[in-house]
Parts: C-alpha cells; sequence; structure tokens
C-alpha cells in the first residue's frame, strides 16, 4: 500500500487534514510531513494578533499521520471496501516544547507500542524543519474497516 | 489459585480504567466490565493485555469477545491456564 493510497482513504478532508505526505511506512511505525497554511481557519482566533498553532491541533496532526495512517496500513490487508475506516481517538498524553507558527513543515514520526483487538497505541514525535523536538507522548485509538 | 485469589488479581488489573468507583467497591463474579465498571472500549483491550501479561496467556480474538464480565474472564484465564 502506497503514501498515495493511504492519503486517499483517510476519513478528513480540508480544513482538518493535516497529512501532506508519508516518507516511510512500515509495520512497526510511520513517518510523515504537513505545512501548516498561513491562512488556517483557527489562526483568527489562537491567538487574538499573534498566532500560534494550537496544541490540539498538533495533537491532530500527530494522531493523522502517526495512528490512523498507520492503522489503515496496518489493516490493509482486511479491508473490505474502498471506503474511510471508521476511527476514534482513545486517549492522548502529549507534551510541548516549542511552539509552530503559520507556514511551518513539521515532520511526524511514530512508532507502534501495540496493535491488537482494533486498538493502536503509538509512541509520537512531532520536529519542526530545524528538526527540534515541538512535542511527543502516546497516542491511542480504535480503528475498524468497513 | 483460588476463585478468591482470581478475583483479587481482576481487581487489581481493572483499577487504573474503571469509571464507577462504586460498583469497583462492590466487585463480584456478576459485575460487568462494561455496564458495571464503565470501562470503555479502548481500556477493555488493556485489561485483556494486563491479564495476558499477569498469567502469560494468550487471548485470542474469539476469547477476547466474550470476556466482558469478571465471570466470563475467570473462566477464560482458568482454561487458557489449564491448556499450558
Amino acid at each position: 500500500m502506497t503514501a498515495a493510497q493511504i492519503i486517499a482513504v483517510l476519513p478528513y478532508q480540508a480544513p482538518f487534514l493535516f497529512v501532506d505526505t508519508l516518507t516511510a511506512i512500515s509495520e512497526d511505525g510511520i513517518t510523515g510531513e504537513y505545512t501548516f497554511k498561513e491562512d488556517a481557519y483557527f489562526y483568527k482566533g489562537h491567538f487574538k494578533d499573534h498566532p500560534v498553532t494550537p496544541g490540539v491541533i498538533l495533537t491532530e496532526t500527530m494522531a493523522q499521520i502517526g495512528a490512523v495512517c498507520l492503522g489503515i496500513y496496518l489493516t490493509r490487508n482486511n479491508k473490505k471496501s474502498n471506503r474511510a475506516p471508521q476511527v476514534a481517538l482513545t486517549s492522548s498524553a502529549i507534551d510541548f516544547y516549542v511552539p509552530v507558527y503559520p507556514g511551518e513543515q513539521v515532520t511526524v514520526i511514530s512508532e507502534k507500542e501495540y496493535f491488537r483487538f482494533n486498538k493502536l497505541k503509538c509512541k509520537v514525535q512531532l520536529f519542526n524543519a530545524q528538526d527540534q523536538l515541538v512535542c511527543r507522548g502516546f497516542i491511542s485509538g480504535m480503528i475498524n474497516e468497513k | 489459585m483460588n476463585n478468591e485469589q482470581l478475583i483479587e488479581t481482576l481487581k487489581k488489573i481493572v483499577k487504573p480504567y474503571i469509571q464507577d468507583e462504586a460498583a469497583f467497591e462492590d466487585l463480584s463474579e456478576e459485575t460487568d466490565f462494561v455496564n458495571d465498571l464503565k470501562i470503555n472500549s479502548a481500556n477493555l483491550v488493556d485489561v485483556i493485555l494486563d491479564v495476558e501479561d499477569e498469567f502469560d496467556i494468550e487471548i485470542d480474538n474469539d476469547s477476547m469477545e466474550q470476556m466482558l464480565s469478571v465471570q466470563a474472564a475467570m473462566e477464560i484465564i482458568k482454561t487458557k491456564l489449564n491448556q499450558k
């Protein structure tokens, strides 16, 4: 399954799709990139006159690349249709270190902790273009192929 | 391991995941993980993985689907331990 095929079945669309490319895909983990658009809607409110990417959006980016894209790859052989899989975030524990401003590109590196009984738990890190660690932690979710 | 010890061990395993403290205090063989203890489906997976580690057994998909109560868990654990 290629990066383009994985991205094609993601159950998201603008303005809530936070995956541009996937650069490494395996049974054990996944790496992907996203560039935050200068005019993304959340910068108008977070913060007033001082746009910074919200932590929840960074968490979402980590979850979309690190857990959902990886989950789609891991379940590629039991897919029943071309429809988007049903996914649900079940827990996240993330620490944040440096801010991400509009227009910045980030790289998400996710390592699988386990995938059993439809639950995927991942150790996820997000870096900026200077290779600084922006945030890291654990994300878990359930994935059901349709 | 007798039934009492088994229940005590299960109680220790489920404790981090329960949402209903009162139901947890009154935990018995009849206690249902989802309806009584309000454990969510993701944490139910953690319960199963912790059971595997604690008893050094492997739970398959069929057993997992049945493991919804203390009683069902006890029966599955006993069966798996006897197969070892």
